[in-house]
């Protein structure tokens, strides 16, 4: 790499005429066919010194195009070519060094050459040179972005003359915090690198992070005394701030002490002292315990046939005479001591930045099993039905989504679309349902459970016989793509926050039907009282079906949602049925605001579980699981209990 | 009860109208379940296959007849459909299973009635039955690679192993952890998490890892998530703009079928390894993709575990013809050795240690959901027992000279000749 | 007391005909002892749904008579099955272990046969130590009985503690659910000790068997199953015909009431959930060994709606409605997953039954319980109510 960079030094100061067509840019490509056709990271550099030193004025864009899988090599001559367009057939050839179109070859003939991205990195990090001085911007800011993935200490002084003489103001920003970055890393004086260190002091980037981290690296030093001129980090004692194992291991490890006997290593010993069937005057049959094996090996250390054991004692007395040193690899003491406390407060404000991520995490789970669960809630609470089926109309809902998106191409207009329309299809579903089958088992509620379980699992079969097996793409309008980004801790993406929104206006319109309509108010009246309800005249029969189909509108609208961030599967909507379940149990029936409880209960507590035990997902559900059925216990009503009719008993 | 008589009896009129006549070929594919997502598209490829076959006349004469049954992506199923083929239906091979697990329930069965599977999907390894032969990549065709061009080609530093909780993900990572260590990769440097089938919640995980990036190592993930949860996690990375150039993602589960559930735009430079990607430029994968939208529709994809079909079939096939018969152990002894050129353009050979020697095939996503092919090997032979474990590095698997699928080199015998469920 | 007991109770010794009939039958036709007419796997088939149908059962102990609809069964049924495959797997490993060891240099010692065990076992999940609750493994004693502790232990505090603070109804169905699934989640975990996803596998070979054919071996299986399904049936309808029976109803009928007049309501639901939990338990350990692997898959929650399908369709609060249901509904899908019913040709489209057979089956289950709310032991009824008429 050094050598590749000081030779591209070489060629920017002495651009000579071009050379004969023997050392042109085709003949070196032509020389080292094999290693472009099949580019690799390792094989790169060699050729890129052989291209700089033909010192043709073609390698630069050669070497764009080339990143960009803009090169073609022609099979039949074995030539290198750009197209003029890859869309016709035959392709017109352009010649690599004049960018004259040259004749026309069959498109079965072009290969195209498909660096890796590894080798689009070097690429990148050798075009910077010619960058970041280019007039155009696109070109510097690529540049700039390539130091950014693989910075070489070279870099920096180019970096500062081009950051000093940037015109550009939001990219000599950019540029000038990269020199900082640079500086900490590569800057020879250390002065200027505890000052770029200092200036980043509480900034909770990654990429700060990553400078500042590596210069903290530690490495662990035996030795029989205290060594002069390292830069310490801490002096480690056995037994307390190492384990005696690690430390002993250590000195294995450094040819300090002799290992300690495996079993494998005494058996062998063993073996290797079999004779006669008996090893030191033990029948081989009998080595049939570990104590007796023991034994056997003590004897032959006895007789000097193997050497003895390492006791405790001599363990001991081996650490005893050693230190053990954590010993930066950074040699100034300056520097790590200026890293240590940027980073000290970088690091307490991460932690805060974490936590409230977490919380918006949290916020978003909640958000959506809030969806998926309030149109359950509806009915369970209205009419003490148990819609097994629910999570089916929250895959009728994803589906519509689909099937819309198949008709109109226009991302934007088809959710515009689809969420009304999912509404209403699943309403449609659900007002059948509850006319055909549930209003029959009015007075067999754990009836109606199964019936909708029959329900469940048929739709289920019947999406997989109309729409396959496979995952359907549901995607998102290109507004909603992306995160919003408050800092490199604190992210959110986008169509989390659209679900959040559409949760709490649901909510909002919830409320507002229940308590400030007329409906809403016969739904109230049914709930507490159905009888007395229809004696003043409500129809509850119109009532029921009208808060299913709600209630299965609503699941529809979630199904959309929930397909936009995640998949639409025939299975789709029997992976929340469960939860939705405890969602709504744990909140407390027939009451909205238990719902958003239970839902924030729940999604808060995952998230903080899983917080606690980042490598397994699975655990922490399981744990979210005990603690609600722990959490029944104690209030077997919910977080909001109702009073009424649906109180039960 | 009368209709449980007379389900007894409807059974039992099955039972005895098996009559033998033409060649039977069992398909062990879930059509319902979770599994269905990924397995229905096999048992379309059979279909084809047996078909296309079929035209040609068939084999040694007699016709091939699918006999398909629906597992229900329900394990100890497997086990009794296996029964059901074997013994009921007779048919002469089977070709199924998806999960490890699924193949762990058959087993016992397989080996029990001396039956033959072909068992299309890459796997974790570490095992060598008599009666199945692997279609799929074993670790060495396809982790490995994968994780030598993250070293050499991508210098990741720090390496995040994502993974779906089952033995696949927990056997490769485990294997990937030894491998790295012994590559001077740092205990600390490698991150690994475990997710439940079909999860859907990344914020978090997608979070952590890019928080990996902090201490100025180069970050790469290596997913062993398994199936739609894949849509999910892209999702999520797409969102959290995660380019590839940053942190590149290589995939193993992720094929041409995973993708066409998602928009691919975003997820431009994110790498899957497989031995076959539908956009290998070869006249016989051309034909072959043509026949498969010809049938399922222009939409449908092709990817590797129907190449593992494609090859495991035309393999048996010709093994059949050289034995002259369907007998089990004759068409396996035909098997050893049997060459079929594979789709990517090399050729496949069955090794005898039931593995194939297939290119391993590193690709790139591009915009429109397909695979831009940017490494591809010689053909790698594949390894029942990892090297890369010391338990597993002494054993060895070799059905045509020593008989014995564990095979300890050390102790020089047979640990056993049954698999180790 | 005796004869009372059976004329009170007709239905069993119709039951135990019936049941000996279809053994005995299937004994004579079976490969492993008879003409060899039934395959080897629809005897296995036959000797699972007897498990079933015990399972079955036992729910229709707690939700037929009892009125708590348990939603999660399937835990119990798991369980059982894991308690004795552990002994199973250990005991079957340790066999090929020490045949393979035999020929070591040096004889095995206890240790490094134990480290082979756990290699073999667990080599499967990245493990190689066997953890604590294998202790007992190595006794087949010992598993039974945890196959009866362990199950029962659960159901005991979980009962109590639901039934302790008047947890009933949909919310009491909703917890049992929230309860087989985290124990499928914590099982599903590849160190749960268990082998994750796995779970233990190959327990159609019996330690000590090897020379006996699965032929044989499924026969003394359906018997077993059997033997057991017709004990319990004996011992539950004897239960729920007597005084604790009467009680039983009455807490189904009305708690509250019974509450009043000074019986132990939580005491007689306790009893009856365990009761259930350990009958499960039982179908379960008898299930598994025939089915030759039991995972996490098994707790879904699915699997326990499942069977209280079949408990709906067969006919609650009658036994062998329970057992009519559980063996219709699962013989049937058996038969219609198989492959081996004729495809239906409507002209325009084909109908594959085995990707309609689940529609036709949900729709199945919404047009019995409109139209035969009592199930299949309703028509039973009916129709020996229309002979005695």
């Amino acid at each position: 790499m050094l050598r590749l960079l000081v030779s591209l030094i070489v060629f920017v100061l002495f651009i000579g005429p071009p050379q004969a067509q023997e050392s042109g840019l085709q003949a070196v490509l032509q020389n080292n066919q094999k290693a472009v056709e099949r580019a690799s990271r390792k094989t790169v550099d060699p050729l890129l010194d052989a291209l700089v030193a033909s010192r043709s004025p073609a390698v630069p864009q050669f070497l764009e195009k080339w990143r960009a899988k803009d090169v073609w090599l022609n099979q039949k001559d074995g030539l290198f070519y750009y197209l003029k367009s890859e869309k016709t057939d035959p392709v017109t050839l352009v010649d690599i060094e004049t960018g004259e179109a040259v004749g026309t070859a069959p498109k079965d003939d072009m290969k195209q050459l498909k660096p890796n991205s590894g080798v689009r990195e070097v690429l990148a990090s050798a075009l910077v040179r010619f960058q970041l001085q280019a007039d155009d911007k696109a070109r510097r800011i690529a540049a700039v972005s390539a130091i950014e993935r693989s910075a070489e200490p070279q870099h920096l002084d180019a970096l500062r003359k081009a950051a000093a003489a940037e015109a550009d103001a939001e990219l000599k920003l950019r540029m000038d915090r990269l020199v900082r970055l640079l500086a900490i890393r590569f800057d020879p004086d250390p002065a200027q690198r505890v000052a770029a260190i200092r200036s980043f002091a509480s900034n909770t980037a990654v990429d700060v992070r990553a400078a500042l981290n590596p210069l903290l690296a530690t490495t662990i030093v035996v030795a029989d005394k205290m060594p002069e001129g390292v830069n310490l980090a801490r002096r480690l004692t056995p037994g307390a701030n190492l384990s005696t194992e690690a430390a002993y291991d250590l000195l294995v490890e450094k040819g300090l002490a002799p290992a300690k006997l495996t079993r494998d290593v005494r058996d062998k010993a063993l073996l290797a002292h079999l004779q006669n069937e008996n090893v030191a005057g033990i029948p081989r049959a009998e080595l049939n315990t570990e104590a007796a094996r023991s034994e056997a090996y003590a004897l032959l250390a006895e007789n000097g046939l193997v050497p003895p054991p390492v006791t405790q004692a001599e363990i001991r007395e081996a650490l005893e005479a050693h230190v053990f040193l954590e010993v930066y690899a950074e040699s100034d003491a300056t520097v790590t001591n200026a890293a240590r406390e940027s980073l000290a407060s970088i690091e307490n404000r991460v932690d805060l930045y974490r936590s409230i991520d977490l919380g918006l995490d949290a916020l978003s789970l909640a958000s959506i099993y809030f969806l998926a669960a309030i149109g359950l809630a509806i009915t369970f609470g209205v009419m003490g039905v148990i819609n097994m089926a629910h999570g089916e109309f929250i895959m009728i809902g994803a589906y519509t989504g689909y099937v819309v998106q198949q008709v109109i191409p226009d991302y934007t207009i088809s959710i515009i679309v689809a969420l009304p329309l999912a509404f209403l299809i699943a309403f449609a579903a659900g007002v059948a349902l509850e006319r055909l089958v549930i209003r029959h088992l009015v007075h067999r509620p754990l009836e109606t459970l199964l019936a909708t379980f029959g329900i469940s699992i048929a739709l289920q079969q019947l999406a997989k016989n109309i729409f396959g097996t496979q995952a359907r793409p549901l995607t998102s309008p290109a507004w909603l793509d992306g995160a919003w980004v408050i800092n490199d801790v604190i992210s959110i993406s986008l169509i989390r926050i659209a679900i959040f929104v559409l949760a709490l206006g649901f909510l909002g319109l919830l409320i507002f039907i229940l308590t400030r309509t007329r409906f809403g108010l016969e739904v109230r009246a049914v709930t507490q009282n159905p009888r007395m309800a229809s004696s003043m005249g409500i129809n509850p029969d119109r009532i029921n079906m009208l808060t299913f189909g709600l209630g299965s509108g609503i699941a529809g609208i979630a199904g959309v949602a929930i397909g936009l961030f995640a998949k639409v599967t025939s299975e789709l909507g029997s992976a929340y049925i469960v939860q939705s379940f405890m969602t709504v149990v744990v909140g407390g029936v027939g009451n909205i605001w238990g719902t958003l409880a239970g839902a924030g209960m729940i999604g808060s507590l995952q998230k903080v579980i899983e917080f606690l035990n980042p490598s397994n997902t699975l655990a922490a559900q399981t744990y979210m699981i005990i603690f609600i059925i722990i959490f029944i216990q104690f209030r077997p009503k919910g977080i909001i209990a109702l009073k009424g009719r649906a109180a039960g008993d | 009860m009368k209709q449980f008589v007379l389900a007894a009896a409807l059974f039992a009129s099955t039972a005895m109208s098996s009559a033998h006549a033409d060649i039977k070929v069992g398909v062990l594919h879930s059509l319902s379940g979770t599994m269905a997502i990924s397995e229905t598209t096999l048992k379309d490829t059979m279909l084809m296959l047996i078909d296309e076959q079929n035209k040609k006349g068939g084999l040694l004469g007699e016709k091939l007849v699918p006999v398909v049954v629906d597992p229900a992506s329900d394990w100890p199923l497997f086990a009794e459909k296996a029964r059901e083929l074997l013994s009921v239906q007779e048919v002469d091979v089977i070709f199924g299973a998806w999960t490890s697990v699924s193949r762990k329930s058959a087993l016992p069965v397989l080996e029990e009635l001396n039956g033959l599977m072909f068992y299309p999907v890459q796997y974790e390894g570490e095992e060598s039955s008599k009666n199945v032969f692997y279609t799929g990549a074993a670790p060495n065709q396809q982790a490995i690679p994968a994780t030598d061009y993250f070293l050499e080609e991508l210098g990741v530093e720090k390496f995040a192993l994502l993974g779906t909780d089952y033995v696949y993900p927990r056997t490769t990572n485990k294997i990937l952890e030894q491998y790295l260590k012994d590559k001077g990769i740092a205990a600390e440097d490698i991150f690994v998490n475990y997710t439940p089938f079909g999860h859907s919640d990344w914020s978090k995980i997608v979070a952590d890892v890019v928080a990996l990036g902090a201490d100025g190592k180069k970050v790469g993930v290596i997913s062993t998530i398994n199936g739609d949860a894949n849509i999910g996690f892209y999702k999520e990375l797409a969102a959290a703009g995660v380019s590839a150039d940053d942190i590149p993602v290589v995939a193993f589960s992720v094929g041409e079928e995973e993708l066409s559930g998602l928009d691919t735009s975003n997820l431009v430079g994110h790498l899957a390894a497989w031995n076959y990607f539908q956009s290998s430029d070869n006249p016989a994968n051309a034909e072959f993709v043509k026949a498969w939208k010809a049938r399922m529709g222009e939409d449908r994809v092709t990817n590797d575990p129907m190449e593992a079909h494609y090859i495991g079939f035309n393999m048996w096939v010709n093994a059949v013809e050289k034995a002259g018969t369907t007998d089990v152990d004759a068409v396996r002894q035909a098997m050893y050795g049997q060459e079929f050129p594979n789709l990517t353009g090399g050729t496949a050979v069955m090794l005898p240690n039931h593995h194939l020697a297939k290119p391993v095939l590193i690709g790139e996503i591009q915009a429109d959901g397909q695979f831009d092919i940017i490494s591809q090997t010689e053909e790698v032979p594949g390894d029942a027992w990892t090297d890369f474990l010391p338990e597993s590095a002494v054993l060895k698997s070799d059905w045509q000279e020593l008989g014995c699928g564990m095979y300890n080199t050390e102790t020089k015998t047979c640990v056993q000749l049954t698999s180790n469920y | 007391m005796e004869r009372t007991f059976l004329v009170r109770n007709p239905s069993i010794l119709i039951f135990i005909g019936v049941l000996a009939v279809v053994t005995l039958g299937a004994t004579l036709l079976s490969e492993g002892l008879g003409v060899g007419l039934l395959s080897t796997s629809f005897i296995k088939t036959l000797g699972k749904t007897l498990c079933l149908c015990l399972a079955a059962l036992a729910l229709d102990l707690v939700w037929g008579y009892c009125g708590i609809l348990s939603l999660g069964h399937f835990a119990f049924f798991g369980l059982g099955g894991y308690m004795i495959g552990m002994w199973l797997m250990y005991a079957r490993t340790e066999e090929i272990v020490s045949a393979s060891l035999a020929n070591a240099p040096l004889p095995a010692t206890p240790l490094e046969i134990r480290e082979a065990i756990g290699t073999q076992i667990f080599g499967v999940v990245g493990g190689s130590d066997i953890p604590m609750m294998w202790s007992f493994a190595d006794s087949l004693v010992l598993q039974l009985l945890l196959v009866l502790l362990i199950p029962g232990l659960l159901a005991f505090v979980f009962g109590w503690l639901a039934f302790r603070s008047r947890v009933t109804g949909v919310y009491l169905s909703i917890l049992t659910q929230a309860m087989t699934l985290a124990l499928s989640l914590y099982l599903f975990q590849n160190d749960s000790g268990l082998r994750g996803n796995n779970g233990l596998s190959g327990l159609q070979n019996l330690p000590g068997a090897d020379d006996i054919p699965q032929a044989l071996i499924s026969v003394w299986f359906l018997w077993a199953s059997a033997v057991s399904l017709a004990m319990v049936y004996i011992i539950s309808t004897w239960l729920m015909s007597g005084k604790f029976g009467s009680a039983i109803r009455a807490i189904r009928d009305d708690e509250n009431r019974l509450r009043y007049l000074g019986y132990s309501v939580e005491g007689y639901k306790l009893v009856v959930f365990v009761f259930s939990a350990v009958i499960t338990a039982i179908a379960g350990a008898l299930y598994y060994p025939q089915a030759g692997i039991v995972n996490p898959a098994e707790m879904a929650p699915i699997a326990s709606i499942y069977l209280v399908v079949w408990v709906a369709i067969g006919g609650r609060g009658r036994l062998y409605g329970a057992v009519i249901g559980a063996a219709f509904v699962s013989l049937v899908s058996s038969w219609f997953t198989g492959g081996q019913v004729p495809d239906l040709n409507l002209g325009f489209y084909t109908v594959k039954w085995v990707d309609w057979w689940l529609v036709l089956l949900g729709f199945g289950f919404v047009l019995v319980t409109l139209y035969a709310p009592k199930g299949l032991g309703g028509l039973v009824d009916m129709l020996v109510r229309r002979k005695e008429a």
